[in-house]
């Protein structure tokens, strides 16, 4: 495999940002209780990600070590409210829903963490295809939690029903629950379950075994 | 050949920090004001569907600019209570500290009002109430009946509330308690407020009480702080005291 593929399919399940790395949780949460702002939220995270990605690693010969972070940060503030100023142009209504979770990509950790980690040791379109992979890879779980969610919660996919639910004449009783933030939780633990499963190398080893004692080693 | 290239020294750091705070902020200002049209357009629109759903008249999917033709505006003197025609909606007004619940300092001498019509008819009278909450200034509109007493309605449209907190506000059954309750009573004071829990049934008063939330208390006594303002003797006070007179 290329070194480019494997750039751009890592993240997708066997280095996945979220379900491997942890990161980027919170916005998994928050903006996946139905299936559009997850969307909207995927393709904002993918761009700045990749452009962020792009930018910090055309100038990582220039940017002193000392305020590195800062000029990261700097980076990825710009894309973010560019990209948020776009989404209150051309898709006011969803921008509502992702309320301040745009902004908050400043804070993502799958971006500051690739471009840390990534962008700087490497050239200008492999950390563009780096940040595409790890949006990606985010993306993918965002999308996969907010199906779930939407079908189940409220028995549509993008607004149009699917699931004919009880209050509309039909058979489904939506669970509730699915539109509440900690079944966001249990849907990505069982994701991580099912894909550890699937994936034995992805497994951690325990940090700490319980060791008996046994009785001749007090003294 | 001149000495290698030292990105640490104290020049590029400033060179690399102003350089880049220059770029960056020329792009963001830029980006700012090429899509500011289209934003304050869509800020229009969002508010004048939030009027068509204070009064109850939003449908899904329906063109709001259409709806909207059943919204008639006028221009309204708040200290006579009186429309007025021609005027500078930019002239403002200091608030006196001691009339200020809604803390906002001053507002518009002339604030424009939406009446909802029907046959001919005013159905509803639609004021704009802001004030502050808990952390941010809280914008919305009320829907009075045209006995100047009985609310149809509250919904705020811009707030930055606490989410999962102060924001419950936005939700349907809490909004759904605005509906007949009354501003006044038989009082010549305003008497609407939000109480701490819930209202008890058959209370003295209960027709002016709201529901706390929980978890928002303060947020429950900026609400209660701006209606307390804007229906009182400095806000709308006098604009309705003319539909309940004559009522």
């Amino acid at each position: 495999m290329s070194e480019t593929r494997k750039v751009l399919i890592d993240p997708l399940v066997d280095n996945n940002p979220v379900t491997l790395q942890m990161l980027g949780i919170c916005s998994a949460l928050a903006v996946t209780t139905s299936l559009l702002p997850a969307l909207l939220m995927c393709l904002a995270l993918t761009s700045v990600a990749a452009l962020a990605g792009a930018a910090i690693s055309a100038l990582r010969h220039r940017i002193p070590n000392n305020i590195r972070i800062i000029v990261h940060m700097t980076i990825i503030a710009s894309l973010v409210i560019l990209v948020d100023q776009l989404l209150k142009a051309y898709a006011f209504e969803t921008s509502k829903q992702l309320s301040v979770f745009v902004g908050l990509i400043i804070t993502n950790c799958i971006v500051l963490g690739r471009a840390e980690a990534f962008a700087m040791k490497n050239g200008v379109v492999l950390s563009f295809i780096d940040g595409l992979g790890n949006g990606l890879g985010y993306s993918v779980i965002l999308i996969a939690v907010a199906t779930l969610r939407e079908l189940f919660g409220a028995g549509t996919l993008l607004g149009y029903p699917v699931l004919e639910t009880v209050s509309n004449g039909g058979w489904y009783e939506p669970n509730g629950l699915m539109l509440l933030p900690p079944s966001a939780f249990f849907i990505i633990g069982l994701l991580i379950w099912g894909i550890r499963t699937w994936r034995k190398q992805q497994v951690e080893k325990p940090e700490y075994q319980i060791h008996a004692v046994h009785r001749t080693e007090v003294f | 050949m001149a000495k290698e290239f030292d990105r640490d020294s104290i020049s590029n750091t400033l060179i690399v920090a102003i350089g880049l705070s220059l770029v960056c902020s020329i792009i963001v200002s830029s980006a700012a004001i090429v899509l500011k049209p289209v934003q304050q357009k869509n800020e229009e629109l969002f508010r004048q569907q939030i009027i068509l759903e204070v009064a109850g008249l939003m449908e899904p999917d329906a063109d709001v600019t259409v709806l909207f033709e059943a919204i008639e505006e006028r221009v309204v003197d708040l200290e006579s209570g009186d429309y007025v025609e021609g005027v500078d909606t930019d002239e403002m007004v200091t608030i006196p500290d001691d009339l200020d619940l809604a803390s906002i300092g001053e507002r518009a001498r002339y604030i424009p009002v939406y009446h909802v019509m029907k046959d001919g008819e005013i159905e509803q009278l639609i004021l704009p109430v802001y004030g502050k909450g808990l952390w941010s200034t809280m914008y919305g509109y009320l829907s009075v009946a045209p006995d100047g007493n009985s609310t149809r309605g509250l919904q705020f449209y811009a707030h930055g509330e606490t989410p999962g907190l102060g924001d419950q506000m936005d939700k349907e059954d809490w909004r759904a308690q605005w509906d007949s309750k009354e501003l006044y009573g038989d009082s010549d004071q305003p008497q609407v407020r939000v109480i701490k829990g819930l209202v008890p049934d058959g209370i003295e008063g209960g027709e002016h009480m709201i529901d706390g939330m929980s978890g928002a208390t303060l947020t429950g006594n900026g609400i209660t702080g701006l209606l307390q303002y804007w229906t009182g003797s400095h806000g709308f006070g006098p604009y309705l005291n003319n539909f309940r007179e004559s009522s």
